[in-house]
C-alpha cells in the first residue's frame, strides 16, 4: 500500500489540547490541498474521545484514537509504541509533531524505530506536488542566521517537528464532519518501568504562546522594577509580560517569559517592545505579531525596523503615560496621531 | 555507577557571521567549544560519581580535532575519554549518529563494565535537534528521560528526576539503566583543578575507528545511513515595515484605536458596555 495522507499528533494535558496541535492541523490542511490528500489526527490518552471530535472541528478528515489507561500521562515507551502501531497501520506520507518538550521526545523515539528522517524545530513547511510529493521542511540554523530546507527522499513517512506559534490554526468549525477510528492497543502497566509521580503546574509560567497581547521588556528597563509597571500595562490590555533574553539571564524575570530564538515564538495581535534593541534572535520570536509597537530612546535601534508604531523616548516617561491613557479608555479622536516616515 | 556522557564539539554559533555579499557562513576564526548542554551533562555525571562512586566515561564522534573537547572533559574530572573518528562516519544526520553512538556505548560497556546511566545534552548548537539522545535510548532499549533539570534521587536501582516542560515540572521515576538529556538548570559547571589540567594535557584519548566495530552495519553509518539531506540554505530577510512614529503615549493610544485592534481584542465592546 502507498503511503498517503498527513498525520498530526494531538498533544494535550489532561484532555486539553495544546494549541500547536491545531496550528499543525491547519498547516497540514494547506499541504494536503496541494497533494490532493487527507489530514489525519492521532489522539492518544485515557478517555480522550472528546479530543477526537475536536480534531475534526479543527480540520482533520480522519482521527485515529489510541485510548488506554497506560496512556493517561505522556511517557515515551507507551506513547511511542502505540503511535508506531498507528503509523504502521495508517501509513501516512508525512507525520507532523509540535516541537514541544514532549513532542520532541516522542518524535525522536518514533523516527528511530521506523526508521526514518526527522527534521527538528521547523518554521516553514511546504510540499512539492506529484510526482515527488516531498516535504520541504525548513528551519533556522546557526542561531537564526541561516534558514535551511531539509528533505527526506528515500524514507517514509517524512517526519518533522514544528515550532508552536508559527502556523495558523483554522477557525473552529462545528459543522465539519470526519471519521473517528479507534485503534486497538494493549499494554500492561506492569511492563512499563517509568512512572509519572507528579506534575507541578508552574504557576509562574506564562502562556506567551496563546497571548493576544504581549508587553515585553528588555535590558533598557535597567532592573526588575520596570517589569512591575509592564505587568500593570499588560493587565490593563488583557495581555501578559514577555522579556528579552538578557533580562531572564540577569534574573530580572523568570526565563519562562523569554521571547525569541531560545525562548518562545509568539504571535499576538499586539506586541509592545519596551527597551528592547531588536536583535535578530529576539525578532524571530515576535516578528509574526500583527501589530508591533516599539518604545526605545535610541532612534536607530533595529527594533524600529520591524515596528508598525514607534515612540522614541524614555520608557520611564512613556509607560506610565500609556498606563494612564489606557486606563482612561477610548481616546478622544481627531488629534493627529503621528506621521509616517 | 558507570556513567557515559556523550559530548560534541561544536562551532560557537554565537560567533558565526554571514558574508552579506555571498550569503554564506563565515566559519573561519569561529572557536570550537564543547556543546554547552553537554558540559552540564558532564557536571551532573561528576557529581553523581562523587555521591555514589563509580566512573565517568566520555565519548564523542567527530573529527580528530574533537580531541580538544575530550581533554577538556578530562580536565574537569572524567575518567576516560573516547574519540570515535573515521571518514566513513562523517556526514551523519541524527539517525546515523545515534546508531554509531549506541554501538560505541555497547563497546564502552564491554570494555569498562555495564553502563547504568547515559547522559546527553538537551541539544547541540550546530545540529540543534535534541534527537540524538532519544535515538540512542531507542537503539539501546533504555528508558529515556529528556529535559531533566534536576536529579532528585538515585537509590535501589531507580532514578527520580524533574523534567522541565512548558507548563510545569514533571516528577518521573524509572529503573536504571536510563538515558537522560541535560538542561543548564541542572547545575553550575565546575572549574578544572590544576592537577586535572596537567593530567588532561598529558592525556591521549582512546581512538576507535570503523575497524573497532566489526559488526557495524555500513549501510547505517555516515552519509549513506542518513535519511535527511540539506537541500538549500539562505539568509532570512527581515520583513520591511513602514514605521509610524508617534509623539508620546497619548498619540500611540489614539493610533491604536484607528486599527482593527479594538474590535479584534474586544476593547471596543468593553467600552460600549460602560
Ligand atoms: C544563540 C543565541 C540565542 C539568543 N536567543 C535570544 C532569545 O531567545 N531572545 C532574546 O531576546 N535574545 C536572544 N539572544 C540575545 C540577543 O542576541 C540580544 O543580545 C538580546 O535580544 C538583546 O536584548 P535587549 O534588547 O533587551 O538588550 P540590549 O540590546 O542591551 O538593548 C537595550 C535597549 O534598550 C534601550 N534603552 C535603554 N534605556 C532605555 C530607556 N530608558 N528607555 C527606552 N529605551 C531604553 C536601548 O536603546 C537599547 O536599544 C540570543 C543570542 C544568542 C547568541
Ligand atoms: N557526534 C556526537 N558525538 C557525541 N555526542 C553527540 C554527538 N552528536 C550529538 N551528541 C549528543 O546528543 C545531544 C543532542 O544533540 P543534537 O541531536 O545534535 O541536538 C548532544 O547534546 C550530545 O550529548
Amino acid at each position: 500500500m502507498e503511503y498517503q495522507g498527513i498525520m498530526v499528533w494531538v498533544e494535550h494535558r489532561d484532555g486539553t489540547a495544546k494549541s500547536v496541535s491545531w496550528q499543525l492541523i491547519g498547516q497540514a490542511r494547506r499541504l494536503a490541498e496541494k497533494l490532493g490528500t487527507e489530514v489525519f489526527a492521532l489522539v492518544q490518552g485515557d478517555h480522550v474521545g472528546h479530543l477526537a471530535q475536536e480534531a475534526i472541528f479543527r480540520g482533520a478528515d480522519r482521527v485515529y484514537v489510541l485510548d488506554h489507561p497506560v496512556l493517561k500521562d505522556y511517557r515515551t515507551r507507551p506513547y511511542s509504541t502505540s503511535a508506531l502501531t498507528a503509523i504502521r497501520e495508517v501509513r501516512p506520507e508525512i507525520v507532523l509533531i509540535g516541537a514541544t518538550y514532549q513532542g520532541r521526545d516522542l518524535a525522536g523515539a518514533i523516527a528511530t524505530h521506523l526508521p526514518t528522517g526527522l527534521t527538528a524545530d521547523t518554521t516553514m513547511l511546504d510540499v512539492e506536488p506529484d510526482p515527488s510529493r516531498l516535504l520541504l521542511a525548513s528551519r533556522p540554523a546557526f542561531s537564526e542566521k541561516l534558514m535551511a530546507t531539509i528533505l527526506c527522499k528515500k524514507y517514509k513517512p517524512q517526519m518533522a517537528t514544528a515550532r508552536a506559534g508559527i502556523f495558523e490554526a483554522l477557525p473552529r468549525d462545528e459543522s465539519r464532519t470526519g471519521q473517528i477510528i479507534p485503534i486497538p492497543f494493549e499494554m500492561d502497566e506492569a511492563a512499563i518501568a517509568t512512572k509519572v509521580l507528579a506534575f507541578l503546574k508552574g504557576e509562574d509560567r506564562v502562556n506567551l504562546e496563546d497571548a493576544q497581547v504581549i508587553v515585553a521588556g528588555g535590558r533598557g528597563l535597567g532592573g526588575p522594577q520596570g517589569f512591575a509597571l509592564l505587568k500593570q500595562l499588560a493587565d490593563l490590555l488583557g495581555g501578559v509580560v514577555g522579556a528579552s533574553r538578557p533580562c531572564c539571564d540577569l534574573g530580572w524575570i523568570k526565563n519562562t517569559h523569554q521571547v525569541g530564538q531560545t525562548g518562545q515564538t509568539v504571535r499576538p495581535k499586539l506586541y509592545i517592545a519596551v527597551g528592547i534593541s531588536g536583535a535578530v534572535q529576539h525578532t524571530v520570536g515576535m516578528g509574526g505579531a500583527d501589530i508591533i509597537v516599539a518604545i526605545n530612546r535610541d532612534p536607530n535601534a533595529p527594533i524600529f525596523h520591524v515596528a508598525n508604531y514607534g515612540i522614541v523616548g524614555d520608557w520611564q516617561k512613556v509607560v506610565p503615560e500609556l498606563i494612564e491613557a489606557v486606563s482612561a479608555g477610548r481616546p478622544l479622536m481627531g488629534v493627529a496621531g503621528g506621521e509616517a516616515r | 555507577m558507570h556513567i557515559v556522557v556523550c559530548i560534541k564539539q561544536v562551532p560557537d554559533s554565537r560567533e558565526i557571521r554571514i558574508d552579506g555579499r555571498t550569503g554564506t557562513l563565515i566559519r573561519e576564526g569561529v572557536p570550537s567549544i564543547m556543546n554547552p548542554y553537554d558540559l552540564h551533562g558532564l557536571e551532573a555525571a561528576l557529581q553523581l560519581r562523587e555521591q555514589h562512586g563509580g566512573r565517568v566515561t566520555v565519548v564523542t564522534m567527530g573529527p580528530p580535532m574533537a580531541e580538544k573537547a575530550l581533554k577538556q572533559a578530562i580536565s574537569l574530572g572524567a575518567d576516560e575519554a573516547v574519540l570515535v573518528t573515521d571518514r566513513k562516519f562523517s556526514g551523519a544526520d541524527t539517525l546515523a549518529t545515534a546508531y554509531v553512538l549506541s554501538e560505541v556505548i555497547k563497546k564502552v560497556a564491554a570494555t569498562w563494565g555495564p553502563v547504568d546511566l547515559v547522559i546527553a545534552g538537551k541539544q547541540t548548537l550546530d545540529g540543534d535537534t535534541g534527537q540524538v539522545g532519544p535515538g540512542i535510548a531507542c537503539r539501546l532499549d533504555l528508558e529515556q528521560l529528556t529535559y531533566v533539570e534536576k536529579i532528585v534521587a538515585i537509590e535501589g536501582g531507580r532514578i527520580r528526576v524533574e523534567r522541565h516542560l512548558e507548563d510545569g515540572i514533571e516528577v518521573v521515576e524509572t529503573a536504571l539503566p536510563v538515558l537522560l538529556t541535560a538542561l543548564k538548570e541542572m547545575n553550575t559547571v565546575r572549574r578544572a583543578t590544576f592537577p586535572n589540567m596537567l593530567a588532561a594535557a598529558r592525556y591521549k584519548p582512546i581512538v576507535w575507528t570503523t575497524a573497532d566495530f566489526p559488526d557495524i552495519d555500513p549501510q547505517q553509518i555516515g552519509l549513506k545511513g542518513s535519511p535527511t539531506i540539506v537541500s538549500k540554505s539562505w539568509v532570512p530577510e527581515v520583513k520591511k515595515v513602514n514605521t509610524t512614529y508617534v509623539d508620546g503615549a497619548g498619540a500611540l493610544w489614539q493610533a491604536l484605536w484607528t486599527t482593527d485592534l479594538p474590535d479584534r481584542l474586544g476593547w471596543a465592546a468593553r467600552e460600549g458596555a460602560k
